[in-house]
């Protein structure tokens, strides 16, 4: 990890932000971080990003996540006159700031408020993609994001399909800030991406990190598929990186192997990734070697990456917030033991949130922290 | 049924020059019918017509009676009250020139008219107390009590000085997040006063002023904010998520509107049970944008549900005008539209929103149907303790509503002049709930948090193999790695 010098660390507990707006709301504030996990971020940049920043000449500057975001849609709105940028409070910058300055540059008839309304603002986008626009909108809370279920799994995802490719709404894209906070309780906290996964038609990414969060945005906006793109919101603020200024796309479909190793194999995505790779830290002082792969694209996922280096490993752990029964882990534990059953040393292990409601007291209890990742793989390590 | 036709023609004739829904009320009262608050009057300013418009009204007996009617089955309903909107200036016309259609006749015209996008004139608010809290010439409004009215004020001003001072508390670490209903203390505790225990509350989130008059302590509300274990709730949700069985007050949920359709259930419920109660549920202007609003007041004219929606439209929906989330003339005029009876109230005006709640209830239980209040307000505080408001509105236009439209200064101007209330009184009451409100926080700082099992608790009505398993698992971990785990959670 060459990049980590690029990077600066940062603890969870060091933001206060009063600006960080949010209806029932989100400060990420001292006191919600109890001291206890540290969701610093490492995870960033490879190799090759590297060097393409490098080749840049310095055309870069250090951004948090929610400004990379910003960044993007600044891009997409400029590069394509037909983009247009949407949501509930999205006029003022929106809730976390991720639209901040748009209105004002690329006018109001292309950056809007809407009514409250999320399947509303989701039919709305799959009627303006349809006529060959980039309709990207945003849901306040994917937590929220449940009134456009029917739109988005009934209607987006079969739009193509079902009029055998006469009409598609690829230009759509749906943003929705995902997560943990630390103190958001049931309804600012929740991890519903593998709800999306489950429908075929729909792409689900998400970022880990400032510098993907810029290029996989402007990559799912151009994607002519409809995606879901969510946002770690813990990460708007707490995550720092280089971030090329340039208009660059990261792969979809492609996932990242981000620390290489011999003896097991960790899958996540999002935020959960910086967690995990401080469980990989501290599994190599006790002498285990964990190779670290950041998915980015849940579907279609890149099953042949994971599969490479389990048969490298022979070992696989996967770790997300959402509710273990059902999580989108299920289905990469299953993938991998269908394709790497002779190899396998151990059995797949999930560490993941806990089947409960997001509960706000007993948050670092449901979460799958630093320690319980480490555990699973010493106790994998020694099956 | 021609009958009804004609005379409800006659109400509406009556109703379109006087507009304000308020006639529907004066209506019923001098029904024959019995009325729940028998003793109930309205005062007004003007006596003489005030007599006058009632005889007026109460010549046409039999509509009254129609109004009044209590139906439980609903299924004829078609051609009585809501035949009233139905009638249009050309009715002697209509009335040769009708067709059949599946829902009833309906005339036609060789007109080729569109209807307008909106009504010409907007609907006006009813309102009893001018910005100085006197009575306006000519109001009209049920008579509040000495005793009633100094509860009302006390409550008023105890929601203030608690939202004061819990958003302090937050600015200062000691709560992750607070909401304050700055600005709509009227509308909490008018309401609440207007209500009986019996009637179930609804809630969006800001509106703890009803539960504070039902009861619910400065003590129970700390204990919600710092989640701790005397919370009802079990420190499960997020601070100002409040729900108290005990005192009819569903808990809140984050997600808008979702509770709209819910309330016609509740409705239905009470309806089938024969209960003299109403559901009461709350909107604000934003949330009606959502589709469960609108699945919420259809469910409810269909299904003739006795709830009242009451929406808060304080103008904003965090930065969201209200220009942003609706056109016509706001909220009030989607009522007709679904078959629901509607008024507008100014919302900053105690006797104003108490007058119309107390009337809305009586006709809602009486007659078995909805009803929709829109109370014109202005949120004065930010939208949480997440927001900064001054980024979208100007400071002036919220310094205007905290102090010229202040609901509590206009009502003190009221109950003050009424002999009621005292400088004194105003010191003495503030100083007392200040340390009420810090005593509780200081309590509730100290109190432990809910027990590890309470995590587990409640998914279902018992513990399924997956979570036994989980806790077990869970437990082990604490056990391994104390320091990764907030103390004041007993485990
Ligand atoms: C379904 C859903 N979408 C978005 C939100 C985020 N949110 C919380 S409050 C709010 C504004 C609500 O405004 P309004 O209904 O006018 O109520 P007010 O806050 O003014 O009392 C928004 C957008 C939410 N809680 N639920
Ligand atoms: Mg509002």
């Amino acid at each position: 990890m060459g990049s980590s010098s690029l990077l600066k660390r940062i603890g969870r507990l060091s933001v206060i932000s009063s600006s960080c707006l949010e209806s029932s709301g989100i400060i990420i504030d001292g006191k919600s971080g109890r001291g206890s996990l540290l969701r610093g971020l490492s995870t960033a940049a490879t190799e090759q990003e590297l060097r393409i920043l490098q080749q840049q000449n310095k055309s870069s500057s250090s951004l948090n996540l929610f400004s990379a975001i910003n960044q993007a849609l600044h891009i997409a709105l400029d590069t394509d006159p037909r983009a247009y940028v949407f949501g509930e409070d999205v006029g003022f910058g929106g809730v976390f700031r991720c639209t901040t300055g748009l209105a004002d540059r690329f006018g109001k008839r292309r950056v809007f408020n809407t009514p409250l309304c999320e399947q509303g603002i989701v039919g709305f986008a799959i009627g303006l993609a349809a006529m060959g626009n980039r309709a990207i909108a945003e849901i306040q809370f994917a937590d929220y994001i449940f009134p456009a279920f029917d739109q988005i799994v009934n209607e987006a995802a079969k739009f193509r399909y079902r009029s055998g490719n006469q009409f598609n709404c690829g230009g759509l894209t749906i943003r929705a800030p995902y997560g943990a906070v630390g103190h958001g309780g049931h309804y600012h906290s929740q991890s519903p991406e593998a709800f999306f996964c489950h429908v075929p038609g729909i792409k689900v990414v998400i970022p880990r990190s400032p510098q993907q969060a810029k290029g996989l945005l402007l990559s799912c906006i151009r994607d002519p598929n409809p995606v879901v793109f969510f946002e770690p919101k813990w990460l708007y603020r707490l995550a720092v990186e280089e971030v090329p200024e340039k208009d660059y796309m990261l792969p979809l479909s492609e996932a990242e192997v981000i620390r290489e190793g011999s003896d097991i194999t960790l899958v996540g995505w999002g935020a959960q990734l910086s967690v995990m790779e401080q469980a990989c830290v501290e599994a190599e002082k006790d002498g285990i070697s964990c190779e670290l792969i950041d998915l980015k694209t849940l579907i279609p996922w890149d099953k042949e990456t994971v599969e490479a280096s389990v048969n490298k490993t022979g070992r696989l752990l996967v770790s997300h917030e959402a509710p273990i029964t059902g999580g989108f882990g299920a289905e990469i534990s299953a993938s991998i033991v269908e394709r790497c059953f002779l190899r396998l040393e151990a059995p797949v292990t999930r560490v993941c949130g806990l089947d409960t409601p997001f509960p706000l007291v007993f948050e670092p209890f449901y979460l799958p922290t630093k320690n319980k990742i480490l555990d699973a793989i010493k106790s994998t390590v020694k099956y | 049924m021609a009958i009804w036709f004609a005379r409800s023609r006659n109400i509406t004739h009556f109703l379109r020059t006087k507009i304000s829904p308020f006639e529907i009320i004066v209506n019923q009262r001098c029904s024959n019918y019995s009325f729940f608050h028998a003793n109930s009057s309205f005062k007004t300013m003007a006596g003489e017509s005030y007599s006058r418009k009632v005889t007026e009204l109460c010549m046409d007996k039999s509509s009254a009676a129609i109004l009044a009617f209590r139906r439980p089955e609903s299924a004829i309903a078609g051609g009585q009250i809501e035949a009233v909107p139905y009638t249009t200036d050309d009715d002697e016309d209509d009335e040769n020139q009708a067709m059949e259609f599946p829902g009833g006749k309906v005339g036609f015209t060789l007109e080729m008219n569109f209807i307008s996008e909106s009504p010409g004139k907007r609907i006006p608010c009813y309102r009893v107390l001018d910005d100085d809290g006197y009575p306006l010439a000519g109001s009209r409004f049920e008579q509040v009590d000495e005793e009633t009215a100094v509860r009302m004020y006390k409550s008023m001003v105890t929601l203030q000085i608690m939202d004061t001072i819990f958003y302090e508390a937050q600015r200062q670490g000691r709560i992750s997040f607070y909401l304050t209903s700055m600005g709509e203390e009227a509308i909490n505790i008018a309401t609440a006063a207007a209500l009986t225990s019996d009637d179930i509350i609804v809630p969006q989130y800001r509106e703890p002023g009803i539960l504070l008059w039902r009861g619910f302590t400065l003590e129970e509300f700390a204990n919600q904010l710092f989640g701790t274990k005397k919370d009802i709730g079990k420190g499960r949700q997020m601070p100002i998520h409040y729900g108290s069985n005990e005192h009819n007050y569903f808990t809140v949920s984050s997600p808008l509107a979702t509770q709209l359709p819910q309330a016609a259930g509740i409705a239905y419920s009470l309806k089938m049970d024969n209960k003299e109660a109403c559901v009461v549920a709350f909107t604000g202007d934003g949330a009606t944008s959502e589709g469960d609003f609108h699945a919420g007041m259809n469910f409810a004219a269909v299904m003739d549900a006795p709830v009242m929606f009451i929406c808060r439209n304080n103008g904003w929906a965090i930065s969201t005008p209200t220009s942003e989330q609706f056109r016509s003339d706001g909220v009030v005029v989607k009522g007709q539209a679904y078959g629901i009876r509607s008024i507008r109230v100014d919302g900053n005006d105690t006797l104003a929103v108490y007058s119309a709640i107390r009337a809305a209830r009586e006709m809602i239980i009486r007659e078995q149907k909805p009803i929709l209040v829109e109370a014109l307000t202005y949120r004065v505080g930010h939208h949480s303790t997440s927001d900064d408001s001054t980024k979208y509105r100007p400071l002036n236009e919220i310094e205007h509503w905290k102090t010229a439209r202040s609901p509590l200064a206009i009502f003190r101007k009221w109950v003050q002049r009424n002999g009621w209330w005292t400088d004194k009184e105003e010191i003495e009451l503030r100083g007392s709930i200040r340390k009420q409100v810090l005593d509780a926080i200081q309590a509730a700082e100290k109190t432990e948090k809910c027990s590890l099992e309470d995590m587990f608790t409640d998914v279902y009505d018992r513990l399924p193999s997956n979570l036994q398993e989980q806790e077990k698992s869970l437990r082990e971990t604490v056990k391994r790695h104390k320091q990764d785990f907030p103390t004041d959670v007993p485990v």
